[in-house]
């Protein structure tokens, strides 16, 4: 989601008010926004007097910050260890190869982001496939098969909406 | 590097109940534990509905409400409340009546009517929703007899499965901040001396003695200290920490206060994984609750003592677990580790003295206090005392959270409370220790679990993280997991970490598709070794452990691949091949409609065959075929 650089400006200002760091700050604008933009980094340099490189360092260190826009639904495939050895790099496999992307990259017509994730703490039902925050447990490549299309369709019917 | 989900950030915690009254000296809580108890008569009936990840995946909230509304509508005042993970997320969703504590497995929402007639209002028990041992097929009622819970010893998860975890009167009423209130009377070094006799190390990987870091903090000079959470769990397969702040928020908070108090620290943070929006939420309205009482703040209880405790998200990196990348982290830096020493205890955060402590060991301070060194120590073996919490996952018929006593077999771990291997397969090794443990294989199952003999073994105790291999894991591809784990988390500091475990990845990777070669294991050995001893932080230092511990158990499997260029296991799609039984195939097509690299060929009736240069070894044929006609070589 695009926002003007005023809003961005609040949103960095408030975490600097409070005791939050650099970090926070940018949090809140990734909670946002979905990304950082550009702006965002800049603001956030001026904000906390540091150096644009010290931004962009901190913005790309950590796993959560990304600096380009995700796809407006993500799919999460649980990669840690109980989800591994019961088979999720196949549920991975599938999924990428159904939408085109690797894992970490958003589709072109930015409808999804594919995305892997460690132990969501569900290991029990494990593969595990979180979609915009629903989770579906026990999955395999024909389940995720299902899971695409009914995405992909109703991903179309609400851009027909 | 691998993602996290966006940052969770919270709407502010529901305000603490009205009626619970301000806390301003030790007689106050004592009082109000009184009314509390007094109030809610021993043995009143309530049900509690695990609301743990796992459960909340199979559907729990909705039994939550089917069974309040079936309840309601019979006027049945007893209360149902949604705890935290029970532990046992194998069988969720589970409910649990009190104070009998009959336990339902797999309960949907469906079954809430059911469950509300014949046991609330008849006092019959349903035997559709038991347990049932897969060995006798007896239906065991009574949480208490079921064999994953009767040989552990719950401790620190003791309250996790009746509490409400919003509910700070359900944690006073319970016996909840009485060791803080002890603490108070004691003088710190009293604190400190009891902490050191009862044995307590460090659960978060180490080991280190808790009392001991806990003396050499309160020792440095200066007024300003502070106390962290070490709440970052990073083991890709371990969710223990996240339960126990989700399920009893206030137990962290009660073992950080009496820490503080006996360092001389005012101020704390709990630095928490921003995957975990569930323990993050809990854990805010434990802190809102504890302030608006008085358990946080200044004049804590008429002590004199203040404390605050802020929380901070960790931003999805696996070396901010480290502590003091964790305090760069904090400080608003990329999370970098620096040598030591300096240790945190000299110079931790903003350059003050800092005790950091995983969320267990602070969990297990109230206990201490509460129960005296003597209780705890009495558990354990002479060097490693108390309980650990595993959480026991993989190929493992009950998938769960287990606490245990130091010292128990891993066999009585694996087979008793874990249920043994699904589906009659044979065990090959247990992980412990997340990517930086090791393995250990079936000759060494009777090993006593702590930290000395796991280390003797190529294992560590580490985050608690155990992983559990049958037949069909291929150890090289599950060494070459860990392996890929920790090469994308090395921060890259420090070169032999950086270069090193690229290189000992690609080695894996090229022995998995098949390109092994002679001298690869020697070449791995090598720079393992190197690696272990040449780089900065515990990351690097220990990233080699399960390439060295799977080769020291199963190198007949990386020869077979190397040499013989076969995975045994039938894992590694470099060795592998698909092929088509001609006796089983009847010729319907299935597998071929739903190839997706077009590699099957065959008419109707007639016996199909797979392309070996087409396909890619998706293994989607063998999963549709109802004929089990595709067989892997
Ligand atoms: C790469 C790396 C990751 C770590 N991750 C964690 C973690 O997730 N949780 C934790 O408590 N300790 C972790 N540690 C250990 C901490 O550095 C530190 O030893 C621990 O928090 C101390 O607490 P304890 O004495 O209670 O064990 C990690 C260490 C390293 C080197
Ligand atoms: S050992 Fe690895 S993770 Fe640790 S400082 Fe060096 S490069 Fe970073
Ligand atoms: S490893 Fe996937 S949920 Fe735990
Ligand atoms: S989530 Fe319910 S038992 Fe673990």
């Amino acid at each position: 989601m695009l926002l003007p650089v005023g809003d961005l400006y609040q949103l960095i200002d408030q975490e600097a008010r409070g005791e939050g760091s650099v970090i926070a700050a940018l949090e809140a604008v990734q909670a946002r926004c979905r990304y950082l933009p550009r702006a965002a980094l800049i603001l956030a340099g001026e904000r906390f007097h540091l150096p644009l490189a010290d931004v962009y360092a901190v913005a790309t260190f950590y796993n959560a910050f990304s600096l380009k826009p995700k796809g407006r639904h993500c799919l999460q495939v649980c990669m840690g260890t109980a989800c591994h050895v019961r088979g999720s790099p196949r549920v991975l496999e599938r999924l990428a190869t159904r939408l085109g992307v690797s894992p970490g990259a958003t589709t072109r017509d930015r409808e999804f982001t594919l995305e892997t994730v460690n132990c969501l703490g569900a290991c029990a039902l494990g593969p595990i496939v979180v979609a915009d925050g629903e989770y579906s447990g026990q999955m395999t490549a024909p389940k995720a098969e299902m899971l695409w299309k009914r995405l992909t369709r109703q991903a179309a019917e609400a851009q027909h909406a | 590097m691998l993602k996290t989900p966006p940052s969770p950030l919270e709407a502010a915690p529901a305000p603490a109940n009205g009626r619970d009254p301000q806390l301003h000296q030790l007689a106050d809580l004592a009082d109000w534990r009184a009314a509390l108890t007094a109030a809610d008569q021993p043995n009143q009936p309530a049900i509690t509905v695990c609301g743990g990840t796992g459960c909340r995946v199979y559907g729990s909230e909705r039994v939550c409400q089917a069974l309040q509304r079936e309840l309601a509508a019979r006027g049945d005042g007893r209360p149902v409340r949604v705890t935290g993970c029970h532990g046992f997320c194998e069988r969720g969703p589970l409910v649990v009546l009190h104070p009998q504590r009959l336990m339902y497995t797999r309960v949907k929402p469906e079954d809430a009517a059911e469950i509300a007639a014949a046991t609330v209002d008849g006092g019959r028990v349903l035997d559709r929703l038991l347990y049932t041992e897969p060995q006798s097929g007896a239906r065991l009622p009574y949480e208490t007899e079921v064999p994953f819970y009767k040989h552990q010893h719950r401790l620190v998860l003791d309250l996790n499965g009746t509490l409400d975890p919003l509910s700070l009167a359900d944690y006073v009423a319970a016996g909840g901040y009485a060791a803080l209130a002890k603490a108070l009377a004691l003088t710190p070094a009293a604190v400190i001396a009891e902490v050191k006799a009862s044995g307590l190390r460090g659960r978060g990987g180490a080991g280190f003695p808790t009392g001991q870091k806990w003396d050499l903090c309160r020792r440095q000079p200066g007024d300003v200290k502070y106390v962290i959470c070490n709440a970052d769990e990073g083991d890709p397969g371990a969710y223990m920490d996240r339960s126990i702040m989700e399920g009893n928020p206030h137990r962290v908070l009660e073992g950080m206060l009496i820490g503080a108090y006996a360092i001389g620290a005012r101020r704390g943070f709990v630095y928490i994984r921003n995957e975990y929006p569930l323990a993050v939420k809990h854990l805010r309205a434990a802190i809102a609750q504890a302030e608006a009482r008085g358990l946080l703040g200044e004049n804590i209880l008429g002590s004199g003592f203040d404390f605050r405790v802020s929380v901070r998200l960790g931003s999805g990196a696996f070396v901010c677990g480290e502590e003091t990348a964790l305090m760069a982290s904090i400080e608003g830096r990329v999370g970098e580790p620096r040598p030591r020493p300096p240790y945190p205890a000299e110079a931790g955060l903003w350059g003050k003295p800092t005790n950091i402590n995983n969320v267990k060991s602070w969990a297990a301070v109230p206990l201490i206090l509460a129960n005296g060194a003597d209780w705890y120590a009495q558990l354990g073996t002479p060097t490693s005392k108390g309980t650990l919490i595993f959480s026991v996952v993989g190929k493992i018929n009950n998938t769960g959270l287990v606490e245990v006593p130091l010292g128990i077999s891993l066999r009585r771990l694996i087979f008793d409370i874990g249920g043994g291997i699904p589906g009659g397969k044979a065990f090959k090794a247990a992980q412990i220790g997340g990517p930086s443990g090791g393995c250990i294989p079936a000759e060494h199952l009777d090993t006593s679990i702590d930290y000395e003999s796991l280390t003797a073994l190529g294992a560590i105790v580490g985050s608690g993280g155990l992983v559990v291999a049958d037949e069909d894991t291929c150890m090289v591809d599950f060494a070459r997991y860990f392996m890929q784990f920790t090469q994308e988390e090395s921060c890259g500091k420090c070169v032999p970490c950086r270069v090193g475990t690229q290189a000992m990845l690609a080695t894996l990777e090229r022995i998995c598709a098949g390109h092994g070669q002679p001298g690869d294991v020697d070449y791995l050995l090598e720079l393992g070794e190197m690696i272990k001893r040449s780089s900065l932080c515990g990351l690097g230092q220990t990233a080699p452990n399960p390439v060295l511990s799977t080769l020291r158990y199963f190198r007949a499997e990386y020869d077979a691949h190397i040499l013989h260029k076969r995975c045994p296991a039938k894992v590694c799609k470099g060795l592998i091949t698909y092929a088509i039984q001609p006796e089983r195939c009847s010729g319907c097509q299935v597998c071929l409609r739903n190839c997706p690299a077009g590699a099957i060929h065959g008419a109707k009736q007639q016996i199909h065959t797979i392309d070996p240069a087409v396909c890619t070894r998706c293994g989607l044929c063998q999963s549709v075929c109802k004929f089990d006609a595709v067989t892997v070589n």
